[in-house]
């Protein structure tokens, strides 16, 4: 849509003042959960069995910890931005809207936190 | 709240595919975020807490509950991810002709439902070669 769209101009922009950050992390995020969460159905596929043996053992590899830890902060940034747009979009009681966001905030960094101590504790202790 | 007169909003407008694959992509996308997180982190965490902590997940995973919200949930992620890749060429500035945009809104949700049955058909009748 015509000239001046280049990033520099849409910073700080919009009715939020976060011009594009937004709309660009959601993107971003969106691609490195496309990649990862393909990644995960083909593992589970070929794993077959899901036993904790079976199940733990893969997860503890490198190769599988790495990327289930990325995936993690892939789902949960995603996931913070989409339901922030939820939140936004449907609550307009001001003061609410700032404690659901904290909440959510909160949430986030908390699930996230122990998902990915859970994937370290597999890997560097190996199965329980 | 003033009572300002509002843009009209749902239940004026006339439904088509275009507003059914935009409801469906928040909808699946939040209900990922509340219940599909939940079962991520539940999973991880009792992979980590041992084989004790990791049976009772599978028994939740196995049981009905389970299976409408494991099969729910790969519905709502096929349906996500289709609608998903339709914003991504909307963001180039591709296909909003009327007859491309209204037949892609009608076939993501279909390509997804799609996936959803060949991912459970390979899961439940596949070739099998870890049994």
């Amino acid at each position: 849509m015509g000239n001046g769209t280049s990033l520099g101009r849409v910073r700080g922009l919009g009715s939020a003042h976060h011009g594009g950050h937004h709309w660009l992390l959601q993107r971003t995020t969106a691609i490195s959960n496309l990649v990862l969460m393909v990644w995960l159905l083909v593992s589970f596929l070929a794993l077959g069995d899901f036993s904790h043996a079976n199940v733990a053992g893969w997860l503890s590899q490198p190769l599988a910890a790495v990327p289930m830890m990325l995936l993690v902060v892939s789902l949960f940034w995603h996931a913070r931005l989409g339901l922030q747009i939820l939140i936004e979009d449907y609550v307009h009681q001001s003061g609410t809207k700032f404690g659901l966001l904290a909440a959510l905030n909160l949430a986030v960094i908390g699930g996230a936190a122990f998902a990915i101590f859970s994937v370290a504790r597999l890997a560097i202790l190996g199965t329980a | 709240m003033s009572q300002r007169p509002l843009s009209p909003h749902l239940q004026i407008w006339r439904w088509g595919p275009h507003m059914l694959v935009s409801i469906l992509h928040r909808a699946t996308g939040d209900g990922m975020a509340l219940f599909g997180l939940g079962m991520l982190v539940w999973w991880l965490g009792a992979l980590a807490s041992g084989p004790e902590a990791y049976a009772t997940f599978l028994a939740f995973a196995g049981s009905p509950i389970g299976y409408v919200l494991l099969v729910g949930l790969s519905w709502a992620f096929f349906t996500h991810m289709m609608s998903g890749l339709r914003h991504f060429v909307l963001d180039i500035g591709a296909g909003y002709e009327l007859d491309t945009n209204r037949f892609w809104s009608i076939a993501s949700p279909i390509i997804a439902i799609v996936l959803t049955v060949l991912m459970w058909a390979f899961i439940l009748f596949g070739s099998g070669g870890a049994n």
